[in-house]
């Protein structure tokens, strides 16, 4: 049903399933249509989609700190700088507000910068960056110029990391209007999003769950492919509840779905958001009407994180199909803990489970 | 309106004391007190084995990732040591040998490469910052406390450590310009260890020094070589004594070198040639130093080994004591966040016990 394999299980790497209608093979690309497909990790899958981008349009170029000869501290951009060039593979000094701002200037001359962030963490040094120009070009000058860059950057817990590699901040960028917030889930569609983020006339950030970098394999097509942003995947479907999430807690909730249908022969649906700004209401929207019953999960705060949007969507739009109260299931409104008490704080497939039980039993 | 040369003051000094194989420039010697020097040489060989245990525990899973500074520690320990306890030291992360000199246990370092919260806590009477680990973030906050200072009239300074990658962003630049407008008593070392992860130093500025973007802001600027500890305790005192007598603020470069890994999860090979390892390896702070201590008779190969077999212990009582404060409760998560913690929090702590107690997780160390 999905290609994401649930954590307990996550031995094996994953058979990919593409979900129907929601790819589109390349257009334009040199890639012959053969239909083969490569498995690979997360972290190959961006490698990948930054390579396509290179080789397929002259105007992408890759620029942050150690990204050329180290290759990216995960080794995203590994082999990129030999195949392209430092005039396309840029490494910079450490200065996150320049490579930003950079890149806007970029952008402006008609480049498609793909910047990288070392890690989420280190972004702020560069919102400003983000928030007074990335964001505005296009309305500031009536559409006059846009945006066509991308800012890439690793999120998230559950790697054991250093303070202020661990957090979840997505919001941020939700609250920002004027760009897009991609989060890809498994292999593949990290690839297709991040293509198709590359292409994309307006800025994107593409937030980058470090988790599931080299967590699982899927299969990818070696051929081009592109997934349309703002656009949520029904990655499990069910009939009782909906539990709506993204990023690197796909795994427990889809885990959390298998186990509560395995042991309580509940149907549960399972939507990924995949953009979480600007979010795919429909998508949400549709689930809930059928089923009335939802649980949101994510990792980042609770006050005013995406599941305060998505529950106030749910509400607003369908109130009357609800049969219980909407959980959420998220980090908890403190600073990301060291790493020594992450895994009690990070929401886990226990967790998941026993809300959704209670929402199921709510009558 | 002519087109002439400006004349700009712009020199800057270069400062080494005992050179690379352990010579010493004797009018240049500062003849420091020989408890003072050994003082210096017990902080450096302190951080040294130090550093050596947090790889091996990084390696058997004991801490995280753990950035060392092997072979920078003539540069820490002897910048540190001019601070008096009123002063205050604003920290980088790669500076053991000053925690542990200003009185922070020295498990404390175990601590926050272990992942508590517990490392970024500073003993009482200890003016310090704990680490930093956005680069240069703290910078400006080394300023402010200068800053405080200089509008209460009280006769302290700060000190401040970056690193050469630290100079490339906004907060260094803006927190100098700011200690330059007002003069304020702030020592700014940037710990020049060439690399920042992969970026050498000729990429990450173009200018030939650190030092001289001290002229620019129009404070004072030096550079050491941060391998020799006189050197680097020569050029703190005297910027510490101007600071303190309202002149001002000073930009120190210390010439060092980063032997080891940027962290356990870096790969130099990728972009350093071992070659240049070796030349530098060569340049070791250590052996250096303790050929000048030797020559004054301040040490000998008795002495030598006394210290390095007490060290050995403090360093096995600091694991020790790390050990057995890992089991710390996750729920304290809530409880430094506010001075009052909010009724929303309270419940979503309570909520967090019963997940707790539901799951069983733990702290899985
Ligand atoms: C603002 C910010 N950006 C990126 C990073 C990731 N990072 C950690 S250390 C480092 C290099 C620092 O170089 P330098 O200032 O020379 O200090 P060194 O590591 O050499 O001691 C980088 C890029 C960070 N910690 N903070
Ligand atoms: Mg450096």
């Amino acid at each position: 049903m999905s290609s994401i394999p649930a954590t307990k299980r996550s031995s094996g790497n994953s058979k990919s399933t593409p979900p129907n209608g929601k790819f589109d093979a390349g257009a334009g690309g040199q890639d012959s249509g053969t239909g083969s497909m490569t498995m690979m990790t997360m972290l190959s899958a961006i490698n990948r989609a930054m390579d396509d981008a290179l080789r397929t349009d002259d105007s992408v170029v890759l620029l942050g700190q150690d990204i050329g000869v180290d290759e990216g501290v995960f080794r995203a951009t590994a082999d990129l700088l030999d195949r392209y060039g430092d005039k396309r593979v840029i490494d910079t000094p450490l200065a996150e507000g320049a490579i930003i701002g950079g890149a806007v200037g970029m952008a402006l001359y008609g480049l498609k910068p793909v910047a990288e962030m070392q890690f989420s963490g280190f972004a702020y040094q560069a919102f400003h960056q983000v928030e007074q120009h990335m964001s505005r070009f296009r309305n500031r000058t009536r559409g006059r110029y846009g945006m066509p860059m991308v800012i890439r950057m690793p999120y998230g817990g559950g790697i054991r990391a250093v303070e202020h590699h661990s957090e979840s901040r997505e919001a941020y960028y939700a609250h920002t209007p004027g760009l897009l917030t991609v989060i890809p889930s498994t292999p593949r569609n990290a690839r297709a999003l991040l293509l198709e983020s590359i292409r994309h006339p307006d800025p994107v950030i593409f937030y980058e769950p470090k988790q599931l970098y080299r967590a699982f394999k899927e299969e990818v097509p070696d051929e081009l492919e592109y997934m349309p942003l703002g656009k949520a995947h029904v990655a499990r479907e069910g009939s009782d509840l909906t539990i709506i999430s993204y990023g690197a807690m796909m795994r427990p909730c889809l885990e959390a779905a298998e186990d509560i249908s395995e042991a309580d022969g509940a149907s549960i649906e399972v939507v990924d958001l995949l953009t979480v700004s600007p979010l795919d209401t429909e998508t949400i929207i549709n689930s809930v009407q059928k089923t009335g019953r939802a649980v949101v999960v994510h990792e980042g705060p609770r006050n005013c994180g995406i599941g305060s949007e998505v529950v106030a969507r749910i509400v607003e739009r369908s109130l009357d199909y609800l049969e219980a109260p909407i959980r959420r299931i998220t980090g908890f409104d403190v600073q990301f803990p060291y790493f020594a008490r992450e895994r009690a704080f990070l929401p886990n497939t226990d967790r998941i489970t026993h809300a959704v039980r209670e929402v199921l039993a709510f009558e | 309106m002519p087109r002439k040369k400006l004349k700009i003051k712009a020199s800057i000094d270069y400062l080494s004391i005992i050179d690379g194989k352990g010579k010493v420039d004797e009018a240049l010697d500062p003849k420091l007190d020989p408890k003072l020097l050994l003082h210096i040489y017990r902080l450096m060989m302190t951080a040294r084995r130090l550093d050596e245990r947090c790889i091996n525990m990084q390696r058997q899973g004991r801490i995280g990732t753990y950035g060392p500074c092997r072979g920078q520690e003539a540069t820490h320990c002897a910048a540190t040591v001019v601070m008096e306890p009123e002063d205050w030291v604003v920290h980088a992360f790669r500076e053991p040998g000053s925690f542990y000199h200003r009185g922070w246990p020295l498990e404390t370092v175990l601590k926050f490469w272990g992942g508590y919260e517990e490392g970024c806590q500073p003993p009482e009477g200890v003016n310090d910052t704990p680490i930093a680990v956005p680069i240069a973030s703290q910078v400006p906050h080394a300023m402010g406390l200068a800053w405080a200072m200089h509008c209460k009239g009280d006769n302290h300074a700060v000190l401040c450590y970056c690193g050469d990658g630290g100079t490339s962003e906004g907060d260094f630049h803006e927190a100098l310009n700011f200690a330059g407008v007002y003069k304020l008593p702030l020592i700014v070392l940037i710990q020049n260890n060439q690399w920042a992860i992969s970026i050498p130093r000729e990429k990450q500025t173009a200018s030939e020094t650190i030092a001289q973007k001290a002229i620019a802001y129009g404070v004072e600027g030096i550079q050491v070589d941060g391998n020799d500890p006189l050197s680097v305790y020569v050029a703190t005192k005297e910027a510490v004594d101007r600071a303190k007598s309202g002149g001002g603020t000073t930009l120190i470069e210390a010439v060092t070198y980063r032997l080891g890994v940027h962290t356990t999860a870096d790969d130099p090979k990728k972009y350093r040639s071992d070659a240049e390892v070796a030349k530098w390896e060569k340049l070791d702070p250590i052996p250096r130093f303790q050929k000048y201590l030797k020559e004054r008779k301040i040490l000998d190969k008795a002495s030598i080994e006394k210290i390095e077999k007490e060290i050995l212990a403090e360093v096995a009582g600091a694991v020790e004591r790390y050990e057995a404060c890992r089991d710390v409760d996750p729920m304290d998560c809530f409880d430094y966040l506010l001075a009052e913690m909010p009724q929303e929090l309270v419940e979503q702590r309570a909520e967090f016990a019963a997940c707790i107690e539901r799951e069983g997780v733990g702290l899985g160390h």
